[in-house]
């Protein structure tokens, strides 16, 4: 089993609009890719279908070779776009949340990050700011020794320096088997530390290239390529 | 500090590039060990297995060798780092000398102006 996750002609239908037209893609072991596409083209519709949220309309989608479920939420550590932490818990709370949940979650890993970034365990959820609170649930996420990391826009909210620590974070802290998932258009960010890309737009994969592959047959960056394929 | 990478060249050509300095400058000397691979994508802010593909190649040109349980380490090879040494001077000499014909300076312009130059920055310590 080389990739960790693949799926074959996934179709997924909202009432009215086709979110995923057809997709065939496989993610090998060991990579950090970047799922890459403008507002709206179905980038968190595959990472919902990823972790078991919504349900293929029709086609197939394998997590370690499973369908979505159980298994593979053991393995997989998610970052969704939108939290679903309660906001009156406190960091230690959610750490020892976390702890319990998840038996391969770093309680040590956690708090090491979390005074790095000068965050206070004994603050609450509702006092943050939108960055701070992003930060938190990022080193939550990236403190578990999981096989697969899905990252749902997890830079958005946060200033330059910081997203250079958690790129760094997310780079110096996934096992070498491990494999991470980006969603993001931030994409100049992000290009030094993804293997490869995926190009998504209105729910049909349009490229997958490694970045240095890019760079070299097309002479210009992920970014500048993506602003290409997608000019409004 | 990550290193500073144009976004127009594969990334893996431009780490090669920054070691071999590295090594050609003496910040990493003749049988120096270098840092793990991990270390160093670190320090770059790059993807591990891109300076996996970095050191690979630097392997097979023989500026560095690995040993199997211990390491990577500088080639011992002084010749060999004196070569890549003298092909950046030709390639900086190279790229200069056009851009100085561009501005328009004669051959002999070009010797008396380095001359002047380097004398200059001499004097100026």
């Amino acid at each position: 089993m080389d990739n960790i996750m693949e799926c074959r002609n996934l179709v997924k239908y909202y009432p009215g609009c086709l979110a995923l037209n057809s997709v065939s893609l496989a993610v090998p072991k060991g990579q950090i890719v970047g799922l890459l596409g403008p507002n709206g083209s179905g980038k968190t519709t595959l990472i919902k279908l990823m972790n078991g949220l919504l349900t293929p309309t029709s086609g197939e989608i394998l997590v370690n070779g499973m369908k979505p479920g159980v298994e593979t939420k053991r393995i997989v550590s998610y970052l969704p776009e939108r939290t679903y932490l309660n906001d009156w818990m406190d960091v230690k709370t959610m750490t020892d949340f976390f702890g319990d949940f998840y038996k391969d979650f770093r309680k040590d890993k956690a708090y090491e990050m979390l005074q790095r970034l000068g965050i206070n365990p004994k603050d609450r959820l509702k006092t943050m700011s939108k960055g701070t609170k992003e930060k938190v649930q990022l080193i939550l996420v990236m403190s578990r020794e999981a096989e697969l990391y899905v990252l749902d826009e997890p830079i958005g909210g946060v200033d330059p320096a910081t997203r250079d620590y958690i790129l760094n974070t997310i780079i110096s802290n996934y096992s070498e088997n491990a494999t991470v998932i980006i969603s993001t258009h931030l994409i100049s960010d992000v290009e030094k530390i993804l293997d490869g890309v995926i190009f998504i737009n209105k729910g049909s994969i349009v490229l997958t290239s490694t970045v240095d592959d890019i760079r070299e047959n097309e002479g210009k960056s992920v970014d500048a390529l993506f602003r290409e394929v997608f000019k409004c | 500090m990550a290193w500073e990478l144009k976004s127009d060249r594969p990334i893996y050509a431009q780490l090669v590039e920054r070691i071999e300095l590295m090594v050609v400058s003496g910040l990493y000397p003749p049988g120096c060990k270098l840092p793990s691979v991990r270390d160093l994508a670190a320090e770059a802010a790059v993807n591990p297995n891109t300076m996996q593909r970095a050191m690979s190649q630097l392997e097979r040109s023989g500026l560095i060798f690995s040993q199997r349980t211990s390491g990577r380490f500088v080639t011992e090879d002084k010749e060999k780092i004196e070569e890549i040494k003298k092909s950046y001077a030709k390639e900086i000499s190279d790229e200069y000398l056009r851009r100085m014909y561009k501005l328009g300076f004669t051959s002999a312009q070009i010797t008396a102006f380095l001359d002047r130059t380097i004398e200059e920055s001499e004097q100026n310590g």
